[in-house]
């Protein structure tokens, strides 16, 4: 089937609503073909008498198109548009074909036709459903070793891409009246009468155009003319309405709670040459006053042995391809059905130039003027005949063909079979949005039953009886959503005539008789999955009961079609070998999403740069300029440490650290939370927050402050600054910055509700530049106004309000590295001038910038902790040195009676000590654990680990703290931290490493 | 019970498999067991298992409400691993590891366990302090776990993108290479089959409804669905709804329940060698056996019984799947769902007797104990067998919770500064 030639041998002339005039040119397993503008791959390739077009997951049988739309489960192909566009498992049947498309065949190897995965097939017997639960289990090692590579291998469909995709994705949040889901003869109906209402209308629809199944329902009449130019010219006349969204290529995909839809739009993967501005699919996530469901029905396969023969197909399908894309999809065709609707493909098919080879139909009796119609035709109908069996194997040869009772076999070659066992509806967003099915047991389906939302079902998928009832019902439902969405608006209420010739009565569930019941044969029920009626009866046999659990067990409805096809035909030969009715069995719960939906349609924007916002400092600028690395923090850049030419990280953060204690530093201190607490009770509310007492805290002083959670261990640290009677500056950790005020929020709001108390965020409000070092004060002194920077006028731990070169400045005087020091706050839109100018006094000085890693290691020279590295959550203030901060006056605070606990309050607890390497160089890991003797195998007692540690130039060699059980009965004490390559001889000290002497005023 | 092998699927071969029987019988309830077990997950039936196979004690009786199995246990991302930091953490993570490498012979059933290595990544500075302080202790616990670096880790996971520029780059990551995934279904029915074999009743269909205990407070049945059964101890198993139930002997538990989601792709070749998973850039994933990529989500941000979440929360966590694997872009979406999980305060299982005498508790798995499940059978089972904990589960307590005696694994996920 190499053929490169703009023949389509298959394509009828005058038939169907494509135009000859416009030939298309695709490749499909590297052999180029040509179909028409509008083809889909499936028509395209059935237009070329192609049938074959994929293998099976687990058998590796060949398989053909059997549907024409989302429901496939075969016509699975990889599509690709250069090697960073290759996308697998596309429907082949939904896929639009344009010049150039390059579609390849998947679960092969090495070729289409010959695949050596068909071993599987012939292995069949042994690879009943689950036979892998029950071996590979010898020898123990083998199944990761070797039995799990091979399973591996053999499954799987299609290749994932292994390039970034170039692609955009795009995303719209929408609201509306109403939302239509289905642009079928009900959707189009309740979307016109919902916007002839005035309502604002979106109705989307998975396929190019509109209609549904009016495409292939050539006798249907709406409104006095055909009924697919009805679709198309009221889609027309909807989409040019001011009011409405027409989106084809729309697949609702989620109902999720309170009306909110989820849609996938498909924008790109049709055109021959998409500009490159255009993102390839969008999501729109729809708030919908009301939803309209009309999602319309899926037709089912019968199921006999080797049903899965290229070239047996759905009736509807094979109509399709007839009556739209004008394919006729075999020369001699047999028909399989338990439904009427097969008749009307048949007679269609017949007119179009096929020879119809038999009817079988199960059924005793079938409506005479169907069969008066065949007779007409020519066609030979055999009522209460079931086809037995299908030859052939890339291709089906022929039927085998008996009554259902038994009796002569007639084999009747045939190049294709259509077959029908009825409609199921599609009832899988009415299902998603949790509505209860109830079962109809005439229609033998689930129909919706009691709603959960604000929607209503229309048409096919709501058990629709016609085309006059689907036209009826879609207008009520659009015209009552319009009214319950806009009370006010006067409804226009609309009628339009509608009729078709065709029934849909009759319907087959669970296998066809069969009268050769016995034979070792493959009657698929699932085709993608390989699932056969027989694995079905296994898994009832071995005591699988629940549908959920035949489902697991089987594989049934799991695959990528989720059991459009299968899920009904698997739960009918359960409940049969059950022996009990199908609601009893009941049905496994349909899952977003309806059809899959790519990752990056979900994902939309948020990629790369945008998949999290970047925050920056007013002064970030400044930081790059200066050479500054920087450092993730939360969503934060922070500069780290600011190398300068030839220094690698110690090396500057030794120089930093040296210079702030020496002369000054600056540091950009921006990031930390800021939270203006204000209101007549902002001191008792801090009070009760923090563990530390602050109804004495005068006003312009300055407190550091801990809180805890209320089981008593540290939440958050900061200093906290009373700028007036009932006003306060509060600031957090930087990462604690939004969590704080969450958890201050709710205290204010569950626990101290009485409490009048305000708070703001003022995090992005203020830039803060922290200045330390001896030169501190001397640097800043020229840009102040209205301040007295004398240690009387201003002493350490106060705040003042004054000026910064002109600019409103709160100034702290405190440091987090225990020098004489400031922190600056100025207004954020003055930050960067401000940093700016101090950074040349600073630098004048013999000062510089420094980074968090300096912050880091001043600090620890201090033994200041920071919480989330030197605790983690089960730390409390007296573990951390911190019983200082523990007001003991006070009879409340957040977290009191957690502190009180046994455990808490007890001996042996983890304490923040001070560690010294004993050979006075090594620096010890970060996370590294102590123990006190270093000799014992493991599991080793752990009484420790190591929390913070770092060189410190100033202290001449390595420091570090650690959490030691016990710590502060061990000063002195020799510990050991048992590292990969050797052991680490600790000293336990205390924290203060710096200047642990001098009378410390600054602490 | 038939045993399972190649050879008797070879056997059933040829007999179109028509020899094979239930894989676990579902009796009628009896009027009395000696012990109850609340919830057939892999939990329940695991304690039912060990309870008959290590202590003997085999008139018992696992009660579901729907099928088994149905609960967590069959909706979860089956993530094994045992590198946790606190000793008790380790310990029993790791008696579930070691009970795994010989299950399926146990068994007598594949659950198809699979160490293909669980690779934890670091995208800054906090994160490598939190994971290279487990690796430590995990060292010293004798519990495998090392320190890669991104080339390394790219190494690992080919998919993985350690580009510098990513938004969150990869600066390191911890494989625990014992680490792996097993095949949750096949847990549940392989315990429900051994545990039948050995005379345990698992009884689907059959909710609890109450908890009756006499005079003295000590515990003497369930009332169900199917009328009042006795026992004369109750071992409750049921992971999100352990509060209700408990809320019957008047119990009041330190859980939330929280939505948890997962989601799978169309199922395609191999391309995905292990687990990985991040905590800053929140998401985990593994390619399973049929080919599907498993992705796990985060919790729902409210307390819920329903078991669907909202798309906002798939949003979040295949953005953070893109972010680290811009490959997948294309990868769709095959299924989602949700379960609920017991959530406590510190982040770890309670498995312990309770105030009330004769009723037993384990639950508060959270987001993380199918991994646990044949530990937490082993040492629940032990301590109703002998109303008393094992050495392994000893520490986790009810009263954990009062006395502030945490094993707090949140600290993991402790704030940054
Ligand atoms: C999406 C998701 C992903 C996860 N990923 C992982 C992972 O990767 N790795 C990991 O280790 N863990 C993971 N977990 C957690 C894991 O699934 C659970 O911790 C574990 O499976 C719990 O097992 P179980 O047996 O305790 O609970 P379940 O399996 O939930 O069993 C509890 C049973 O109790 C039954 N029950 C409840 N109420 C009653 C009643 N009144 N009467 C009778 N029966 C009742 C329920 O129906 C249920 O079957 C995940 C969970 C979810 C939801």
């Amino acid at each position: 089937m190499t053929a490169s030639t703009a023949t389509q041998p298959n394509r009828v002339d005058g038939a169907g609503r494509l135009t000859p005039a416009n030939p298309v040119r695709f490749s499909f397993d590297g052999d180029t073909y040509h179909g028409l503008a509008g083809d889909t791959l499936a028509s395209a390739l059935l237009a070329n008498d192609i049938h074959l077009v994929g293998r099976s997951f687990k058998y590796h049988r060949p398989r053909g198109i059997l549907t024409a739309g989302p429901e496939e489960p075969n016509a699975l192909v990889g599509i690709a548009r250069g090697a960073a566009r290759r996308q697998p498992n596309v429907r082949a049947t939904v896929q639009e074909i344009h010049d150039g498309l390059d579609a390849t065949s998947q679960n092969r190897w090495p070729s289409l036709t010959a695949d050596v995965g068909e071993v599987n097939d012939w292995m069949s017997p042994v690879f009943a459903a689950g036979f892998y639960y029950k071996t590979f289990m010898w020898p123990k090692k083998a199944w990761d070793t070797v039995y799990e590579p091979i399973i591996r291998r053999a499954a799987g469909l299609g290749v994932a891409p292994d390039q970034p995709d170039p692609d955009r994705y795009a995303a719209r949040y929408a609201h509306c009246d109403v939302l239509v889901c289905g642009g079928g003869a009900a959707g189009l109906s309740a979307a016109l009468a919902a916007a002839e209402s005035g309502a604002s209308v979106i109705v989307c629809d998975e396929r190019a155009a509109p209609g549904g199944a009016l495409a292939f329902e050539t006798d249907a009449r709406i409104d006095g003319q055909d009924g697919h130019r009805w679709a198309t010219e009221t889609a027309a006349k909807l989409a040019a309405m001011d009011n409405v969204r027409v989106l084809p290529r729309t697949t609702a995909f989620g109902y999720y709670a309170q009306n909110f839809v989820a849609l996938a739009e498909r924008l790109t993967d049709h055109l021959d040459e998409p500009a490159p501005s255009m993102a390839r699919e969008r999501l729109w996530q729809v708030r919908a006053k009301r939803v309209v469901i009309a999602t319309g029905a899926i037709e089912r396969h019968m199921v006999f042995a080797n049903n899965d023969r290229p070239g047996i197909m759905l009736a509807s399908a094979a109509r399709h391809y007839l009556n739209h894309y004008g394919v006729l999809i075999g020369r001699t065709v047999g028909v399989y059905t338990a439904n009427d609707s097969a008749y009307a493909a048949a007679f269609d098919l017949k007119r179009a130039g096929a020879d119809i080879a038999v009817i079988a139909d199960i059924r005793d009796t079938v409506d005479p003027a169907l069969l008066e119609e065949a007779g007409r035709l020519g066609i030979r109908v055999l009522t209460h005949h079931a086809v037995v069996a299908a030859g052939g194997k890339l291709r089906v040869s022929s039927i085998v063909v008996r009554p259902c009772r038994g009796g002569s076999r007639q084999v009747i070659p045939v190049d294709a079979l259509i077959m029908s066992a009825g409609w199921t509806p599609s009832v899988h967003l009415f299902s998603q949005s949790r509505g209860k099915l109830r079962f109809d047991e005439d229609g033998r389906r689930f129909l919706p039953g009691e709603y959960a939302q604000d929607c209503a079902s229309a048409g096919a998928c709501n058990g629709a009886a016609n085309l006059a009832a689907t036209v009826e019902e879609g207008l009520a439902a659009g015209e009552a959503a319009a009214k319950a969405a806009r009370p006010k608006a006067t409804a226009k209420p609309l009628s339009i005539k509608a009729e078709s010739g065709g029934s849909w009565d009759g319907l087959m569930l669970g296998a066809g008789p069969n009268p050769e019941a016995g034979k070792v044969v493959k009657a698929f029920v699932d085709f993608q999955n390989d699932v056969t009626e027989k694995d079905i009866r296994l898994a009832v046999r071995e005591g699988f009961h629940s549908i959920e659990h035949v489902k697991r067990f089987t594989t049934n409805g799991m695959a990528t079609d989720q059991g459009k096809l299968s899920n009904m035909h698997g739960l009918a030969i359960a409940a049969e070998a059950l022996d009990r009715p199908i609601p009893e069995v009941g049905l496994t719960t349909f899952r977003a999403p309806y059809t899959p939906v790519t990752f990056g349609t979900i994902v939309g924007h948020g990629r790369g740069a945008l998949f999290d916002p970047t925050r920056r400092t007013p002064m970030h600028e400044s930081h790059e300029r200066a050479g500054a690395v920087f450092e993730d923090v939360g969503q934060w850049k922070r500069p780290w440490y600011y190398p300068r030419a030839g220094e690698d990280m110690a090396a500057a953060v030794n120089r930093e650290c040296v210079t702030v204690r020496k002369s000054v530093g600056m540091f950009d201190a921006s990031t930390l939370g800021k939270i203006e607490v204000v209101g007549p009770d902002a001191a008792a509310f801090l009070h009760l927050i923090y563990t530390n007492p602050f109804m004495k805290l005068g006003v312009g002083r300055l407190r550091y402050g801990i809180m805890c959670r209320e089981d008593g261990f540290i939440y958050d640290d900061g200093v906290v600054g009373r700028i007036a009677e009932d006003r306060f500056h509060v600031t957090t950790t930087t990462g604690g910055a939004p969590r704080v005020l969450n958890h201050m929020e709710d205290y204010l709001q569950t626990e101290f509700p009485e409490m009048k108390v305000w708070l703001t965020s003022t995090s992005e409000q203020w830039a803060v530049i922290a200045l330390q070092g001896p030169k501190a004060a001397e640097v800043l002194a020229p840009f102040v106004g209205g301040l007295d920077l004398s240690k009387e006028a201003l002493p350490f731990m106060s705040v003042a309000e004054g000026t910064f070169a002109g600019v409103p400045m709160r100034l702290f005087r405190m440091s987090f590295a225990g020098e004489d020091g400031f922190e600056i706050n100025v207004p954020g839109d003055y930050g960067r001038a401000a940093w700016d100018a101090l950074h040349d006094k600073v630098a004048e000085a013999g000062g510089c910038a420094y980074g968090t890693e300096t912050m880091h290691v001043l600090r620890a020279e201090k033994g200041y902790i920071i919480v989330g590295q030197d605790t983690d959550g089960t730390v409390t203030p007296h573990d951390a040195g911190l019983s200082w901060a523990v007001g003991k006056a006070k009879d409340d605070f957040v977290g009191i009676r957690g502190l009180k606990r046994p455990d808490l309050a007890g001996g042996g607890r983890r304490q923040l000590v001070g560690l010294r390497s004993k050979d006075g160089s090594t620096v010890l890991d970060e996370g590294a654990q102590i123990v006190a003797d270093p000799n014992q195998p493991p599991p080793m007692d752990m009484i420790g680990w190591v929390s913070s540690s770092y060189w410190s130039d100033n202290c001449g060699g390595p420091i570090a703290m650690a959490l030691v059980e016990g710590g502060f009965d061990r000063m002195g004490e020799t510990l050991y931290v048992p590292m990969p390559d050797g052991v680490v001889e600790v000293e336990v000290r205390d924290t203060n490493f710096w200047n642990p002497d001098a009378e410390s005023d600054n602490g | 019970m038939r045993r399972f092998s190649g050879f008797a699927v070879a056997r059933e071969a040829m007999r179109a498999h028509k020899g094979w029987g239930r894989q676990w019988d579902s009796p009628e309830p009896r009027s009395s067991y000696d012990v109850i077990i609340v919830g057939a997950g892999g939990h329940g039936l695991a304690t039912a298992y060990y309870l008959a196979k290590e202590h003997g004690i085999t008139n018992v009786a696992v009660l579901e409400k729907g099928w088994l199995g149905g609960g967590n246990t069959g909706r979860n991302t089956t993530i094994i691993r045992s590198n946790y930091l606190y000793d008790e953490s380790a310990g029993l993570y790791d008696h579930a590891v070691k009970l795994w490498e010989g299950l399926s012979q146990d068994l007598n059933y594949n659950v198809m366990y699979s160490p293909r290595g669980v690779m934890m990544l670091a995208h800054n500075v906090h994160d490598e302090q939190v994971l290279k302080r487990h690796i430590h202790a995990n060292r010293l616990n004798g519990v495998d776990n090392e320190w890669l670096t991104p080339e390394q880790a790219g190494e690992y996971c080919p998919p993985l993108n350690i580009s510098k520029g990513a938004r969150y780059p990869v600066t390191g990551a911890a494989l625990q290479r014992r680490g792996g995934t097993a095949r949750h279904d096949a847990v549940a029915w392989g315990y429900a089959r051994a545990a039948s074999a050995r005379g345990v009743h698992v009884i689907e269909n059959c909710a609890v409804t109450g908890i009756r205990r006499s005079g003295n407070g000590q515990v003497t049945g369930v009332e169900t669905t199917r009328g009042f059964i006795g026992a004369k101890k109750v071992g409750v198993v049921a992971a999100g709804h352990t509060s209700v139930l408990m809320e019957m002997a008047d119990v009041r538990m330190p859980l939330e329940s929280f939505p948890l989601q997962a989601l799978v792709s169309e199922p395609v070749k191999p391309c995905f060698p292990c687990v990985v998973m991040s905590n800053s850039v929140h998401a985990y994933i593994s390619q399973s056996d049929k080919g599907e990529l498993v992705i796990g989500a985060g919790t729902d941000q409210y307390t819920s019984y329903s078991q669907t979440g909202g798309l906002h929360i798939l949003k979040d966590t295949l953005e953070a799947i893109c972010e680290m694997f811009p490959v997948f872009t294309r990868m769709k979406m095959l299924r989602s769902w949700g379960g609920i999980v017991d959530v406590t305060p510190d982040r770890s299982p309670i498995i312990a007797r309770t105030p009330v005498p004769g009723l037993y508790v384990n639950c508060g798995w959270g987001t993380g104990g199918f991994k646990a499940t044949p530990g937490s059978g082993h040492v629940f089972a032990h301590t109703i067998a002998n109303d008393n904990p094992h050495p392994i589960n000893e520490g986790f307590t009810l009263e954990r919770f009062t006395t502030g005696r945490l094993i707090d694994e949140a600290a993991a996920a402790a704030v940054a500064h």
